[in-house]
């Protein structure tokens, strides 16, 4: 199996390796300690002491608080709340949904029908980054993208506690 | 599906002879493998495998060989067609199956079929073909029905039983995309069918060949059936001869390594392809629940030539729901769904599990060892009557791609949260491109012959935005990761078309950090036929390709053609003509084009009538962005502006950058006014934005006030009728009564 030093695996979270590089890692067998090491890379580089359970998107983790408490928090330290909630109800929201708004960001014609289809975009009300991007039919509930069983996760496939 | 074919009677019951292993019908064979499978949770009850633990080296040359026999059909039975889109394009694919029916191994090419020729061998082992037509060392059977199993009408698979001695021992399969299947409208993902009636040739497993010959009224028959019989009959050939070369392949191995040596490794295969494929996913993801719906438009609403009832527009819902579970349990679900419809997006279990192989070999698996063990390692659910399974036999396929392709775009973005998560950044996806337009239609070709269209360019759309960098550009179809665009030169041959430029299209790509790959743009003149018809076949009133983490989804289709443009006028003239449309509100098209311009976002039309001298513009998309836009790096969108990826607003716009434009026309970008624009931007957001629990309030006012559009209200009623599950979950998270209903479309 192979074992990548950590300057590696950075600079591949930071999109520095080459094409050859990077399918290099791709069309090998994986390394099992990547997970330590990607944690251990993302625990040094934001600006909070509590431990990272498990990362969620660019900017998202979950993270273990000292009171035992699970939450999600932006890099920026902005904290959602409860894991098991979704964050995106506590984030704010921009909604494109006018012919108008859509093309800010799309030519015209390029983009939906905002009667069928409008763009949520969630920004961190910490920081103001733009997490994610639903393209939904106006009334749809506000997705949760992932629920993951961290219990399970730690327990029966790293085999460890959390 | 199973039940309404008679079973053999007569002569054929009393000359039945079984032709399974150890005496067994292969019914019985089929019956056996699935009691074990249950009792055990192990292929055929397989607990050690035993040839690859016990001698290695020898297990994986037998699969070498037979795999190599796969590919080398493959890679030789193309050049038998002469359809640029089996020799051009690939759209071929051969795979070796288990007497009842299990896929073993496969070729490169459309992997879509690994499993959808396992369920029309099913389909022929359940009727008990074994006692009436046969199953005889020699035969030749035929498929097109995907509820039988296929994904679509126009993918016809061809099948040889492999016999040894008295026992059939397996089967050859192959698949290509023919050019016509015969439908109601031309081409091979035909929009014009409202039912099955209307989906063109069938094949319904037949039996259309005996001692490798084939049946001669099974040749007129489709010689008569579809509009491309020169195209059809080549490609026939081409999948037979592949199959024989998979026979002869498979008889070699036996020869060398002996029948039991084979019969235990063909078991051994597939359950090693099970177990696999549950390691790899405690390796790759993270157990618990993902989900992903993505949407489409079917705007059909005043199509003339259609029925009233047909004549409607609708939107697809595909809720896909992914659970992986604490044993790797993989579970896929599209509870949900809306209804089928009166037009050929319907697609079948069949075809949905074609896509999910498809994709899955493209992601968790990307090896060799393909087989039905991944399939036997995951469970599904496509609710019915909904566009992911139509159980009404009247429900059209022919373009069932136009649910799958879209639908499965969440599979992607499910397996991508947890390949990050993980740590595994690099086989992060955004959504890929939906391979569209389809440039369809059919009449008489520039030599006065009938013919059907399809220009495959669409094979070669651009890939998801990666979680390490951007999506590759122009490159590839989801259905088939070998697509290519083919050679203009070639397209010319053998459609009524002349190209009159092929290029990037700017801002087709989903914007992000990384964004998606760039689609492409084909500007064609119609050329010396006095009879055609086209249509175009793509979404462009949704966002079917969303981004990731941030990014945006890619671009929604238009359409730009142009009637009684008279081109010849304007090429005897000297006039400007067109080869390209990179800004449609600066169009060129428009300004070198006279005559009636058809130019909105009708991207899925009945087929009208073309000229000679008249402009089908055909544009593809691009794949869906990651991570927020204002992350992206100046270097890397400095290259999007200077490679005309981009139009320079929406760099402005959505990137956040300050642009200057040299005296040669090159753009660069002023790094730190782009800095400062980009904070301000950030504070713009906040100013815009709501608390979403805000949003959530007025929005329900909304639903509750009547305002949601009508093509929407009967969406989600057909999703609350046709489940309660979900109907439960959307009026819990909107504390709506259990009773609420959206009123009816007028």
């Amino acid at each position: 199996m192979p074992e990548y030093e950590r300057e590696t695996i950075e600079k591949l979270i930071d999109g520095k390796l080459s094409w050859p590089e990077v399918k290099g890692i791709m069309s090998a067998y994986k390394d099992p300690d990547r997970f330590d090491k990607y944690i251990a890379i993302l625990q040094d580089r934001v600006p909070w002491e509590d431990r990272i359970l498990l990362p969620l998107g660019l900017h998202l983790y979950i993270v273990e608080k000292e009171d035992g408490e699970r939450v999600v928090r932006c890099d920026c330290g902005h904290e959602f709340g409860d894991y098991r909630e979704n964050w995106k109800l506590e984030a704010l929201i921009y909604v494109r949904d006018t012919e108008e708004k859509l093309q800010e960001v799309y030519p015209p014609l390029m983009h939906s029908d905002p009667e069928w289809i409008v763009l949520r975009e969630y920004y961190c009300p910490g920081c103001r980054t733009q997490l994610e991007v639903e393209a939904l039919p106006p009334g749809y509930p506000v997705v949760f993208d992932f629920q993951p069983d961290l219990e399970t996760f730690y327990r029966e496939w790293l085999g460890r506690e959390i | 599906m199973t039940d309404f074919l008679p079973r053999g009677k007569g002569r054929f019951a009393e000359e039945y002879r079984p032709a399974g292993w150890d005496g067994m019908t292969l019914k019985e064979m089929l019956e056996r493998s699935e009691e074990l499978f249950s009792e055990t949770g192990r292929y055929w009850g397989v607990s050690r495998l035993e040839m690859k633990e016990d001698d290695p080296i020898r297990y994986e040359k037998l699969f070498a060989k037979l795999r190599g026999g796969l590919v080398n059909a493959r890679e030789t039975a193309m050049n038998v067609s002469a359809s640029p889109i089996v020799q051009e394009i690939g759209e071929l694919c051969f795979a070796l199956y288990t007497p009842e029916g299990d896929s073993v191994a496969l070729s490169t090419g459309i992997i879509v079929h690994v499993h959808t020729m396992s369920d029309a061998i099913k389909f022929m082992v359940r009727n008990d073909y074994e006692e009436n037509p046969r199953i005889s060392p020699g035969d030749i059977f035929s498929n097109n029905i995907p509820k039988i199993g296929d994904v679509h009408n126009a993918d016809v698979q061809t099948f040889v039983p492999i016999f040894w001695e008295d026992e059939l021992i397996g089967w050859a399969g192959g698949v290509t995309h023919v050019t016509d299947i015969g439908a109601s409208t031309p081409g091979n993902v035909p929009v014009g069918p409202i039912t099955s009636y209307e989906d063109g040739l069938d094949l319904t497993a037949n039996k259309i060949g005996e001692n490798d010959v084939v049946f001669r009224d099974h040749e007129i028959r489709c010689e008569m059936g579809v509009r491309t019989p020169m195209f059809w009959k080549l490609d026939e050939r081409c999948r037979i001869a592949g199959c024989h070369m998979v026979r002869d392949a498979v008889e070699r191995t036996i020869a060398d390594d002996g029948i039991d040596t084979y019969k235990q490794f063909i078991r051994e295969a597939i359950e090693e392809g099970r177990r696999s494929f549950i390691e790899k996913i405690k390796e790759l993801l993270i157990p618990g629940k993902y989900f992903a719906p993505t949407f489409q438009d079917i705007p059909m609403k005043g199509e003339k030539g259609l029925p009233e009832y047909a004549a409607v527009d609708s939107v697809s819902h595909a809720p896909l729901e992914l659970t992986v579970g604490a044993a790797g349990e993989f579970h896929i679900s599209f509870d949900g769904a809306n209804k089928w419809g009166y037009h050929s997006f319907n697609c079948p279990p069949s075809a949905m599990q074609g896509a999910i192989w498809v994709l899955l070999t493209q992601t968790m698996i990307p090896n060799d060892k393909v087989n039905d063990g991944a399939y036997f390692a995951t469970t599904h659910e496509f609710p019915p009557y909904t566009l992911a399974n139509p159980t009404d036999k009247e429900a059209a396929t022919g373009a069932a791609w136009g649910y799958l392709i879209p639908a499965f775009t969440g599979l992607i973005r499910c397996i991508s949260r947890g390949c990050f998560s993980r740590g595994y950044v690099e086989e992060v996806l955004s959504s890929y491109a939906m391979t569209m337009n389809a440039m369809q239609g059919g009449g008489k070709d520039q030599y006065g012959n009938d013919t059907g269209i399809l220009s495959f360019e669409l094979s070669c759309v651009g890939g998801g935005a990666r979680g390490v960098t951007d999506g590759l550009d122009y490159g590839a179809a989801m259905w088939n990761p070998e697509g290519d665009m083919g050679d203009m030169e070639v397209w010319e041959l053998i459609i009524p078309f002349l190209y009159l430029g092929r290029s990037v299209k700017p801002s087709t790509a989903g914007m992000g950090k990384y964004r998606g790959g760039s689609g492409f743009q084909s500007t064609y003149c119609v050329w010396k036929t006095d009879d055609l018809v086209m249509q175009n076949a793509g979404d462009g009133n949704t966002f079917p390709s969303p981004g990731i983490y941030g990014g945006y989804p890619s671009a929604s289709g238009y359409r730009h053609n142009v009637l009684g443009a008279n081109m010849p006028e304007r090429f005897r003239k000297h006039l400007p003509h067109p080869t390209r449309e990179d800004d449609p509100a600066d169009s060129e098209i428009s300004r070198c084009c006279d005559g009636e311009h058809l130019f909105d976002t009708r991207t899925l039309n009945y087929p009208y009538r073309m000229e000679h001298g008249d402009i089908y513009y055909s544009w593809y998309r691009g794949g869906g962005g990651l991570g927020d836009p204002l992350e992206r790096e100046v270097p890397m969108i400095e290259e999007d502006l200077n490679g005309d990826y981009i139009l320079p607003r929406y760099a402005e716009s959505v990137y956040g950058v300050a642009l200057e434009k040299d005296a040669e026309g090159f753009w660069s970008i002023d790094a730190a006014a782009t800095e400062q624009r980009r904070q301000e931007m950030r504070e713009e957001r906040g100013n815009r934005a709501v608390p979403t629990r805000e949003f959530l309030a007025a929005e329900r006012g909304k639903i509750t006030g009547g305002e949601i559009d009508g093509v929407i209200r009967r969406m989600y009623n057909q999703s609350f009728e046709l489940s309660t599950r979900w109907g439960k979950w959307f009026k819990e998270f909107w504390d709506l009564p259990e009773e609420f209903r959206f009123q009816d479309e007028e």
